[in-house]
């Protein structure tokens, strides 16, 4: 469905507000440790295209959920990974890009084992 | 639970009598006191009638006082000199 | 009150020459280009003329009640402020669910009243018409009445100086902003069914009255009397939302599947705009009246439903999702106070955690959720605080492009799991935090996209820079007063001075 305007070409006159080239050479990616809500919602990073996936495990996750309890025992080994829902084996050492993650992509990770403080997701 | 129609007052010296007269005139209404409001339900139907109003405070009470002192209401609303209606399916 | 004096006219009689009596055709000018926005949404109305305001409200009796409500209105206010009332209320937390409130609804009293000057001009019967004028006015007055609130309470306490400014600003005030900024970007119609029906009618109970009874139970005397009188005219906006909708619906049946659609869309977007209102009244009051399910049942479930029954005579149906709406009262106020704990360094107020009372109050309230997923998260972070090592969230929260929350809420039936939804539109990707959001967003996907949306904003550069420092800059926020935890707050220090001087004057 579309919108009804009063003003005729309103559609076609849209400038749609988030475009990948609006951002500065980085895309938005969303990621997501899954039954850890305490971190509220889904966490936003503009990041380059060609950062290696890799990178998230070693900087951007230990900077960002590093004090949740849970995280000194997570196996990286064992993440289950989904990238904008489909399961996914990314491979670390390639860009966000070649792993398929895209302009506001979904990144999730889920730690089995590990489902929060005193297993509440939390 | 179907068809409960309400009304809000503010609860001051104002609406007290406005209140009284909704408790006498609607034999089915049931008032729920919280801090500074009263909240009466009603099945089907609620009227304020300005006679009752009038009678309590010693003049004539137009129905549009009610403006002064309602805080909310829930049902269909019709007012005239007399009193003022609150239903639904009106 | 002036004396009795004999009326030369009834009530119906005096509203049909002060309406219907001052309008006319026009000759020389087409109807269509004097009136030009009330007909390209789809409505159809053959008898303008049906239409009649139940109160019978005149202008000249308008005049006469809303001064006796001002008159009042403002000598509270001004004994108030010359009392000191401030020193009244039940504890210095309370006034952080005054700061939200205000820095929140005061700016869309403002828009209230600009919209509804729009309608008193532009639709074209006249009954419609007057409401709305007394409407714009009635939204100015709320709109000063609440920056005298403000006015007084900034004197004392950090987080209101900067409201105007903040509302085009600030990451969480975008929701009622945007909210309010769809609805008057919208025609005649739509604004009306969005908030003179959807928010007045069927929702603003839940922001009103047991707010301003809670505002009353915590000695806050300028907030239930400007509530109050603010509220004393809701009755009348409510009267217009329900006459507005069952006119569109009596008018022509081609009306009812817009009526509804619009229906659907604004309690969803209501819904999730009052879920601010939850943590208010469930965390931030220190003297709590009734919990937002209580709330929720009262005057949703059950004001609601029989508004909702009434209407089925006209083929209207219950909101989509009214359902998911009413399991999300289980779980919105929890949810929405933990984004704030956790993100407290950018707002202009302050949090903490619930005591071990207010624990066991929620408990008692909420059996079904609390213990089971909130209390633990509350008594993670209290843990994190004993050790000095107070949880913040530190990077951006992903927002839902339709409401601009950040994606908290958890999906229907399984609280654990955060309720992902994604469409694309022209090859770009765009999140949700529910299907209502979804939906809303497909069926004008043109406006949606077009969403200012915080967060990707910071990403763009046009929040004042990168840094937390300098977006709070950019938000005119004070860092280390206005925002973080009550606790060790400047407000908290001089409520505790304040306090520890009346005990030497008590003893
Ligand atoms: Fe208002
Ligand atoms: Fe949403």
């Amino acid at each position: 469905m579309a919108v009804i305007a009063l003003k005729p070409g309103y559609a076609e006159a849209v400038e749609f507000r988030d475009r990948k080239e609006n951002f500065h050479g980085n895309q938005v990616v969303y990621l997501h440790w899954e039954e850890h809500l305490s971190f509220c919602s889904a966490i936003a990073f503009p990041l380059p295209p060609e950062m290696p996936f890799g990178a998230l495990i070693e900087e951007l996750i230990p900077t960002y959920y590093g004090m949740h309890p849970d995280y000194q025992s997570v196996n990286w080994e064992q993440v289950e990974w989904k990238i904008d829902g489909q399961s996914s084996t990314p491979d670390m050492s390639k860009s966000l890009a070649d792993n398929g993650v895209g302009h506001k992509s979904l990144i999730c990770f889920r730690t089995p084992g590990l489902n929060g403080y005193r297993g509440s997701c939390s | 639970m179907a068809g409960i129609v309400s009304i809000t007052l503010q609860n001051n010296d104002e609406a007290r009598p406005v209140i009284e007269s909704i408790l006498e005139d609607n034999p089915s209404a049931n008032a729920n006191y919280m801090p500074g409001a009263v909240k009466i339900d009603c099945p089907e139907r609620l009227v304020v009638k300005a006679e009752s109003v009038s009678e309590r405070i010693g003049r004539d009470w137009d129905p549009q006082e009610i403006h002064l002192t309602i805080v909310s209401m829930g049902g269909s609303l019709d007012e005239d000199d007399d009193e003022l209606v609150l239903s639904w399916g009106a | 009150m002036t004396p009795p004096r004999k009326k030369k006219m009834n009530l119906k009689q005096r509203y049909a020459l002060m309406t219907r009596g001052l309008d006319w055709e026009t000759s020389y000018q087409k109807m269509d280009d004097v009136f030009p926005y009330d007909t390209f949404e789809g409505i159809k109305i053959t008898d303008w003329s049906k239409w009649e305001d139940p109160f019978r409200l005149t202008m000249d009796a308008y005049w006469k009640y809303q001064g006796e409500k001002e008159r009042k209105l403002y000598a509270v206010l001004d004994s108030f402020a010359q009392n000191n009332g401030q020193l009244g209320i039940s504890d210095a937390r309370y006034v952080n669910a005054i700061k939200l409130f205000l820095t929140g609804v005061t700016p869309l009293e403002y828009q209230a009243h600009r919209h509804f000057a729009h309608l008193g001009r532009h639709i074209r019967g006249v009954g419609p018409r007057v409401a709305a004028q007394m409407q714009s006015l009635d939204e100015l007055r709320h709109a000063q009445t609440q920056i005298h609130t403000i006015s007084h309470y900034n004197k004392y306490f950090d987080g209101f100086a900067e409201f105007p400014h903040m509302h085009d600003r600030v990451w969480y005030l975008s929701v009622p902003k945007s909210f309010f900024d769809d609805a008057c970007t919208a025609g005649p119609f739509e604004f009306f069914t969005a908030i003179s029906f959807a928010f007045e009618y069927v929702l603003t109970n839940l922001l009103f009255v047991p707010f301003m009874s809670g505002a009353a139970y915590n000695g806050d005397l300028a907030t239930v009397t400007f509530g109050f009188s603010a509220q004393s005219d809701e009755a009348r906006h409510m009267t217009l939302g329900i006459e507005v909708i069952k006119f569109m619906l009596e008018q022509h049946p081609d009306n009812l599947p817009i009526v509804q659609k619009w229906v659907d869309k604004w309690f969803w977007r209501g819904h999730k705009m009052l879920g601010l209102v939850a943590m208010m009244m469930d965390y931030m009051l220190p003297k709590r009246i009734m919990s937002w399910k209580e709330a929720w049942e009262i005057y949703f479930t059950e004001a609601g439903g029989a508004l909702f029954e009434d209407l089925s005579r006209y083929g209207l149906r219950v909101p989509k999702y009214a359902d998911i709406a009413t399991e999300e009262a289980e779980h919105i106020s929890h949810q929405n106070w933990a984004i704030f704990y956790q993100y407290t360094q950018a707002a202009g107020f302050h949090t903490w955690l619930p005591t071990d009372e207010e624990m066991a109050w929620l408990s008692e309230k909420y059996p079904n959720t609390f213990d089971k997923y909130y209390r633990p998260r509350f008594e993670m972070w209290r843990e994190m605080e004993a050790k000095g090592e107070r949880f913040y969230n530190n990077a951006l929260p992903q927002l839902c492009q339709t409401c601009q929350i950040p994606m908290g809420y958890t999906e229907p039936g399984d609280p654990g799991k955060i309720g992902f939804r994604s469409t694309e539109y022209k090859g770009e990707r765009y999140h949700f935090c529910s299907d209502g959001c979804k939906d809303i967003f497909e069926n004008e996907p043109e406006k949606f996209a077009q969403a200012w949306l915080p967060v990707h904003q910071i990403f763009q550069g046009n929040c004042g820079g990168a840094d937390l420092g300098d977006v709070l800059k950019w938000y005119h926020m004070d860092n280390g007063a206005d925002n973080l935890d009550y606790s060790g707050s400047p407000d908290q220090q001089q409520w505790d001075a304040w306090q520890a001087a009346r005990k030497k004057v008590a003893n």
